[in-house]
């Protein structure tokens, strides 16, 4: 009984590093073929439109609308202690330290993500990949180094773009429906709001690219079964990418905070 | 005609500098084994440059398997694999591709690449190869639509085409580079008897205008006896019987002539 329980346990353990390895040498491979293999660049643009442009509603609203949102909360509990023209400074902050960069992270593992992994995974499972490998296309070269690209350009600028639509609903949210003074609200904003958020935003959405770009293409390129595989694969890459979103921002936080910490010092 | 699993006596297979004047692929003593199951239990065979050799044996036998084995797609358990006088076991896929380069496959299904139309998906492995004349890839696709008799369908989407149109495709990918040697994973499955005809003409004309070497994956014994220099019966994961189309025909062995007329009693 016990030495059952701790052969599951073991085996969970290890599928998990062994899972991890998988991702270490796909990142390693399409590391190495983007510095030594020609760029597709007709592939890399193909990718920017489906990953930047056309994430370019689902970003707008998500931070238009987590931005006004939060400026409510936060006037509704800063105007009973008389703060209320800090709402801007505390919003900024959280925009660009925590909220843009995961919320974007978040739903672009569901739109582009799920996309990959599906994408991928029914030409796994329809031998597209094994004619590009037939053809002497190597499928990293192919698949995954434009998406890879395309992701750790883009992402930043979507997390920008995520941060200052969060601002400007934010502003909008503060000063016309709460009756906040907008020139207090600003200089209070720009006064808390310091380059090393704006780096820390960026570079976690940096790091948000990679973890999604590679979980995705790795559950794809490993689809079997039919259908049913590419289904489960497109889940579990949109699960798993999300779990280490959250996961690593922690830790990313950690980190970070070390080299760029919060607030006037 | 042979009817012990090994390879033709004129086929020398026990070094590798005989295989280089010989044979365009020759394979000894592969062994392939999925999850439980042994597919491929020591197959032996060799394919002459320009030679058809055709592949019978029931479905779920192995023969597909046998075929990604040859060209890199699979790893087999044990065994070994010449093409063109090289050895590709435990080539990774970089090293891979220069073989590669050599062979087309036709997939059983095309394996089109369902996001690019006709003529994208047979300029494919052009553009790969690195060529960016435009006019040239216009003529190239012009004569392999002229080749599978597809003229004005280029713009058509793989999911807008039919079974046979989707193989030809998928052949004219396949071949647009001329490689020198084509392996067919069953090329008129799922067909109906006309279109699998063209096909067999199709595999024929191509034989006799590029003169490559060919390896035909059939259970299809018209198709067999259309296309095939030899043919090689697998049965239990090894190659059974091996001969001409005629010595096959001739053959007394109940067992190839339970599969030749589709007699099920002693096949099973």
């Amino acid at each position: 009984m016990v030495a059952r329980f701790l052969t599951g346990i073991g085996g969970v353990v290890l599928a998990f590093f062994i899972y991890l390895g998988e991702l270490v040498m796909l990142a390693a491979e399409s590391v190495r073929s983007a510095l030594t293999h020609r760029m597709r660049w007709r592939l890399f643009l193909r990718q920017m439109v489906d990953i930047g442009l056309l994430s370019q509603l689902v970003v707008v609203i998500t931070g238009g609308f987590t931005g006004a949102v939060f400026a409510a909360q936060t006037y509704f509990q800063f105007n009973k202690l008389g703060v209320a023209s800090g709402v801007g400074a505390v919003v900024s902050a959280a925009l660009f330290r925590e909220l843009g960069p995961v919320l974007t992270g978040l739903m672009v593992t569901g739109r582009v993500g799920a996309a990959m992994s599906a994408e991928i995974g029914t030409m796994k499972v329809t031998e597209q990949i094994d004619a590009l490998r037939a053809l002497a296309v190597h499928p990293v070269d192919y698949l995954v180094v434009p998406r890879m690209l395309a992701m750790m350009v883009s992402m930043p600028l979507l997390v920008a773009e995520c941060i200052g639509f969060g601002l400007v609903a934010a502003y909008f949210v503060s000063v016309n429906l709460l009756d906040i003074s907008g020139p207090y609200y600003v200089a209070n904003m720009v006064r808390w709001t310091l380059m090393r958020d704006i780096i820390m935003g960026l570079t976690k959405g940096f790091c948000f690219a990679i973890l999604i770009v590679f979980i995705s293409c790795h559950k794809g390129l490993n689809s079997r079964e039919g259908a049913v595989g590419v289904g489960r694969a497109t889940t579990e890459a949109v699960v798993n990418a999300s779990l280490a979103i959250l996961i690593s921002n922690f830790f990313l936080t950690m980190f970070l905070n070390v080299i760029f910490p919060a607030g006037w010092q | 005609m042979t009817t012990a699993p090994t390879i033709p006596a004129s086929v020398a297979v026990d070094g590798r500098s005989n295989l280089r004047a010989a044979p365009m692929i020759a394979v000894r003593g592969l062994k392939k084994r999925i999850g439980p199951q042994d597919i491929l239990r020591g197959v032996d065979l060799s394919v002459a440059a320009g030679e058809t050799l055709v592949i019978i044996g029931r479905s779920g036998g192995g023969k597909t398997v046998l075929l990604k084995n040859l060209i890199g797609l699979m790893q087999p358990n044990e065994g070994e694999i010449w093409i063109d006088g090289q050895s590709i076991i435990g080539l990774g896929e970089r090293q891979l591709e220069a073989i590669r380069r050599k062979v087309g496959i036709l997939f059983q299904g095309g394996a089109l690449f369902d996001s690019m139309t006709v003529e994208e998906n047979i300029a494919f492995p052009l553009r790969e190869a690195g060529e960016r004349d435009g006019r040239v890839i216009e003529r190239k696709i012009a004569e392999m639509l002229e080749v599978i008799e597809l003229e004005g369908q280029q713009k058509k989407m793989p999911v807008n085409l039919s079974g046979g149109m989707k193989k030809r495709v998928g052949l004219a990918r396949a071949i647009i580079n001329q490689p020198s040697c084509i392996l067919y994973d069953e090329p008129t499955a799922g067909l109906d008897p006309v279109v699998s005809d063209s096909i067999n003409r199709l595999i024929r004309r191509l034989q006799e205008r590029y003169h490559v070497t060919s390896v035909v994956v059939t259970h299809d014994m018209k198709n067999a006896f259309h296309v095939g220099d030899r043919i090689a019966y697998l049965h239990e994961g090894r190659i059974y019987f091996h001969g001409t189309p005629a010595e096959i025909q001739a053959s007394p062995d109940p067992l190839i002539q339970d599969f030749l007329i589709g007699r099920a009693a002693l096949a099973d």
